[in-house]
């Protein structure tokens, strides 16, 4: 690793993230809602059921499902973004659900459906990371039995040192090999779930990548619980 | 439970006792030596067994419970009630004890009716609901409230303390149902709006422990308003 010499364009240490703020319980009509934030990027997730599967040609007799969608609102970026479901954001609700349902126990709610809706209030950059944990909130929020919660964070790889907690200016690095991104979600007990990249990276780097994940997603967890715990009882 | 319970917040997948002298229940899964929590909510000790009282959520129906409900439907031997859970509830015919004539099934009860019922039977079909019990029927008149299933243990109280208490100071008939909710039937409205309010009172402040004596001082307040 290229460690001490690297210079982040906002000045943070390569292993560091961006303030982050979770919030439990935001949305008062739905049965369980939380808010995830990595700085500037804000996810709003909100769940509803366990509920009856509608059409019932989708219901699934053997285990519930998780049905995610991830949308990013049209203000979210500089550039006004076309509102509605897009390929990038169907790809992500998929991706979303993947990661959440070895945790969610799907088992003991048959023919039934959980609603995750996660909206991207401000973007830049792990959007869909602050979606998958604000998700993971809202889903303990709603009293829906899981396994565990899951945390994630992205991983970049500019040039070719190691960063945790991508930004936007930073996804788009041109110098030396350009950006990697990697988004990881890991179960606190250290179980991966979901793991994308986006660029090219060695077998010995991805394990180093691996390993500041597990560290990052450890801290975020930490945020999780104490956002879980302190409305407790309200 | 008269002895104070310590009770703590849990999170899905903390661990919330390890060792084998305690037994999972509810809401909770054995892992090795270890008893971790599947549900957000306050993990209880009780005769050895843990488990997690959830805090938020939806209803989950149980065999036995009192709910009351909507009539959403009617077919030709019976009526789909709508009870606030994932699935429908079903009062078919054989369980209303009075005579029914099968081409008038809305003579009983006609579509937007509200029920009080009682779960005799949950299967994957859905949920079989009775009549055949005291204080079941269709409610002819009254208020009906609906607060957070998770908050109805609080508003019953210790074997009924809570809601007797209610009863008594307001002097209003009250059924509360375990979906979350609430008949409320007194001689004038004002009584009625009254415990609508003092339901109000627990359900916002369900996290206090002692919360009997709290709302005795309550209803002591209130009369000393009404009364000057």
């Amino acid at each position: 690793m290229v460690t001490k010499t690297f210079k982040r364009p906002d000045g943070r240490k390569v292993d560091e993230m961006r303030k982050i703020t979770a919030k439990v319980g935001i949305v008062p009509n739905a049965d369980g809602s939380a808010m995830f934030s990595f700085g500037d990027t804000i996810a709003v997730a909100a769940v509803y059921g366990p509920k009856m599967m509608h059409p019932q040609h989708s219901q699934n007799a053997e285990k519930g499902t998780l049905r995610c969608q991830y949308n990013m609102l049209s203000f979210s970026v500089t550039d006004r973004i076309r509102p509605g479901p897009s390929r990038r954001s169907m790809e992500i609700s998929k991706i979303t659900e993947w990661a959440l349902e070895p945790v969610v126990m799907l088992k003991d709610f048959p023919t039934q459906v959980v609603d995750v809706h996660i909206n991207i209030l401000q973007a830049n950059a792990s959007t869909r990371c602050a979606g998958i944990n604000a998700a993971a909130l809202a889903l303990a929020h709603a009293g829906v039995p899981m396994k565990n919660l899951v945390s994630s964070v992205s991983i970049g790889k500019l040039d070719k040192q190691l960063v945790v907690d991508l930004i936007k200016e930073e996804e788009d690095w041109e110098e030396g090999e350009g950006a990697t991104d990697m988004p990881f979600t890991f179960t606190p007990d250290g179980q991966l779930t979901h793991v994308q990249l986006d660029g090219k990276i060695t077998p010995k780097q991805l394990k180093e990548a691996v390993e500041l994940a597990r560290k990052a997603t450890a801290e975020i967890y930490e945020i999780q619980k104490k956002a879980l715990k302190e409305i407790g009882g309200k | 439970m008269t002895e104070k319970n310590e009770r703590k917040i849990v999170i899905p997948g903390e661990i919330i006792s390890s060792g084998n002298d305690l037994l999972p229940g509810e809401g909770t899964e054995k892992n090795g030596e270890n008893i971790i929590a599947l549900k957000y909510g306050l993990a209880e000790e009780m005769n050895k067994l843990v488990k997690v009282i959830p805090l938020s959520g939806v209803y989950q129906p149980r065999r036995g419970n009192v709910v009351i409900g909507k009539v959403e439907n009617i077919t030709f031997n019976g009526w789909v009630i709508n009870i606030g859970a994932a699935d429908n509830g079903f009062l078919s015919l054989m369980e209303v004890p009075r005579f029914v004539n099968k081409d008038a099934l809305d003579e009983v009860m006609s579509i937007g009716d509200m029920m009080v019922g009682k779960i005799w039977n949950i299967n994957k079909r859905g949920i079989d609901l009775s009549l055949k019990s005291r204080g079941l029927g269709k409610i002819e008149e009254g208020l009906i409230i609906e607060v957070n299933p998770n908050k109805v243990p609080r508003i019953i109280g210790k074997e009924g303390s809570m809601i007797k208490l209610i009863k008594d100071e307001t002097d209003c008939n009250i059924t509360v149902g375990q979906n979350g909710v609430i008949w409320i039937k007194g001689n004038k409205i004002e009584d009625e709006l009254f415990a609508k309010k003092a339901i109000h009172f627990v359900t916002e402040r369900s996290f206090i422990s002692g919360l009997t004596d709290e709302i005795t001082k309550w209803f002591a307040e209130q009369k000393k308003e009404n009364t000057p």
